[in-house]
């Protein structure tokens, strides 16, 4: 489903050329669950950001679902981003002036889907994640965790192929992280592709396949690993 | 429905930051209040004067002796004849014509006892009353009868009777002018400058025939006519140039309409009003900066936001107007608040000031209701646009 082939990224920096990542390939499968590890500057973030259609490679292909997507307009883009691919971010990206359900709904919002048929997903969704009783509640009323399962909510209600998500639990306490990924791998369990970019080896652990990455390259081969 | 939407989301984003939103609406508010403001004195100062044709008289013709154009190069052309009091009866017989009064005017002294007073005197008829609707404070005007009596009666205007008299009743007193005597019959009420160039306050009236005789002319100095219909204006003004022309063999007459004078009045005035709404519209590019200010700082102030926006697969597009509608939204409250703050500042002027009619034209309200409009989408355009193009990468970096 993702089928990355000798991708480079580059910054040019003052004189100078910083190499994000270099020469990485990746292949990974419908349903894999995937943990993206690694020292910070290692270019995690960078991985997840190309993989997520935010951001293009300098050089090399990147097919997503059997298409080349590196040279497609940013409309086709976004049409991907809003349809096949779903992010959950560290600091959650709540707005906070919108309730869960209003942030739950955002993608649709956006998407044009009508206000009917957004309503009732959004509270489908949210009860996925167990928070269909706090659907009313604004982010400065929710606890860390939820907040963070309502960005799940968020991630999933436009039915993905891919959930990517970045240190989903770096700023949240034990119990609520265990919450998390709870939500997280029972949906993988339900044949939604997840990769998750961490540096906490613990919740690496929990993956079906870690892929290392330092200084830009990945560290070891990650095919046939289980 | 999803422009709905939008709009929804935009109008909660600006609750989010009521005093923002609620001083840039002011700003546009005060704009429109401005334009609304200066178009009604403007229009009101139109209706005012427009008004005071309207007492003078608006469907006079008046008639000059020579004709205003430059005639052909034959040696005895434009040969002037006189306009006499002959043509004023034959004017006076005309059905469209409800009357017709001569005028002949000079400035002598008037003298009573050792005073004396330069003032232009205006000889004419009884019927002069009726055109200028003039009212009297005390006696009456010059008696009506054949024109071509040589009357001694005379009636001066307030300021003329009280500086030659002083505090005493004019009325049947003796008053010379050169070597005639006059016996005062009337004193107008105050009336201020008249539109049409002199103070009626600073004038005296004598029968027509003595003044000619008096002043010695042969030509009349012009007659002033009313036209019965006001639509006939046009029919009158032509009959009125027939007959003259059959008259004299030769068109050397110019027939004026106070009507024209008053188009001319009214249209200068207009572009007076114009201005001062365009005045009053610099204020509203102030308003417009002042919303281009509050929507860039919040576009830059949510970074995050956008770049979450982007992340989740907003098309570009649907953001731009999602910004562009906050702007909008800015600018139409603005100019909703200054239509009622417009409308009620005239009407508090209306009530102070019953005699000015002031009032806001309606295409003043409509050129109101679009420049906020245009404000808001001509000042938001460049913020939304930068909120479309910021990298989502970089917005959603750090919160």
């Amino acid at each position: 489903m993702i089928e990355l082939q000798g991708v480079w990224r580059t910054y040019p920096v003052g004189e100078g050329v910083v190499h994000a990542l270099r020469d990485v390939s990746l292949t990974i499968a419908p349903g894999e669950h995937v943990a993206l590890i690694g020292p910070s500057g290692s270019g995690k973030s960078t991985l997840l950001h190309i993989l997520g259609c935010l951001d293009r490679p300098s050089q090399g292909r990147y097919c997503f679902e059997g298409r080349d997507v590196v040279a497609l307009p940013e409309a086709e883009r976004s049409l991907l981003r809003r349809t096949r691919i779903g992010f959950v971010f560290q600091f959650f990206h709540l707005l906070p002036r919108l309730t869960a359900q209003g942030n739950v709904e955002l993608p649709m919002l956006f998407g044009g889907v009508p206000r009917e048929e957004r309503k009732a997903r959004a509270a489908q969704a949210l009860a996925s994640v167990g928070l269909l009783p706090r659907a009313g509640h604004r982010p400065d009323q929710l606890s860390g965790g939820e907040r963070q399962r309502v960005a799940i909510a968020r991630a999933v209600v436009m039915n993905p192929a891919v959930v990517l998500a970045d240190e989903p639990t770096g700023n949240l306490d034990r119990a609520s992280a265990q919450d998390v990924m709870g939500v997280l791998e029972a949906m993988n369990r339900q044949g939604l592709t997840l990769v998750v970019v961490t540096h906490d080896p613990l919740l690496a652990a929990r993956a079906k396949r870690v892929v290392h990455l330092a200084d830009g390259v990945l560290a070891d081969a990650p095919a046939g690993e289980a | 429905m999803a422009f709905l939407d939008l709009l929804g989301f935009a109008v909660g984003a600006l609750r989010g930051h009521r005093l923002r939103t609620a001083l840039s609406v002011a700003g546009v508010a005060i704009g429109i209040t401005a334009v609304l403001a200066l178009t009604a004195l403007g229009e009101g100062a139109r209706r005012y004067i427009v008004d005071e044709f309207a007492t003078l008289g608006s469907n006079l013709v008046i008639i000059l002796p020579g004709k205003v154009e430059t005639t052909g190069g034959v040696p005895f052309g434009g040969v002037t004849h006189d306009l006499t009091l002959e043509d004023h009866a034959a004017l006076a017989r005309l059905g469209r014509l409800r009357c017709a009064a001569p005028i002949a005017v000079a400035t002598e002294t008037l003298r009573f006892r050792d005073l004396g007073r330069s003032a232009p005197i205006l000889g004419t008829t009884a019927d002069y009353q009726e055109i200028r609707r003039l009212r009297l404070a005390a006696g009456s005007f010059l008696p009506s009868g054949d024109p071509e009596r040589s009357g001694t009666e005379i009636v001066l205007g307030t300021k003329v009777a009280q500086e030659l008299f002083r505090g005493e009743n004019p009325l049947g007193q003796v008053v010379r002018v050169g070597p005639d005597r006059f016996r005062v019959v009337g004193v107008l009420a105050p009336r201020g400058l008249s539109m049409l160039g002199f103070d009626l306050d600073e004038a005296a009236f004598i029968p027509v025939r003595t003044a000619m005789r008096l002043f010695n002319r042969t030509s009349l100095f012009r007659i002033v006519a009313e036209v019965r219909i006001f639509a006939e204006m046009d029919q009158a003004k032509a009959e009125v140039l027939t007959l003259l022309k059959n008259r004299h063999r030769a068109e050397d007459v110019t027939v004026y309409t106070q009507d024209a004078m008053l188009a001319s009045f009214s249209a200068i005035l207009r572009v007076l009003t114009l201005s001062l709404a365009g005045i009053a519209s610099v204020s509203l590019v102030v308003a417009g900066v002042g919303i281009m200010n509050v929507m860039l700082v919040s576009v830059t102030e949510r970074r995050a936001e956008i770049g979450l926006l982007k992340a989740l697969g907003a098309p570009a597009p649907r953001i731009l107007l999602a910004f562009l509608a906050e702007a909008v939204i800015l600018a139409a409250l603005g100019g909703a608040a200054g239509l009622a703050a417009g409308g009620a500042g005239v009407g508090l002027l209306a009530l102070a000031y019953p005699d000015f009619p002031v009032a806001i034209p309606l295409w003043a309200v409509g050129a109101a209701v679009t420049l906020s409009f245009l404000v808001g989408v001509g000042f938001g355009v460049w913020p939304a646009r930068r909120a479309t193009q910021l990298d989502p990468i970089a917005a959603l970096a750090r919160r």
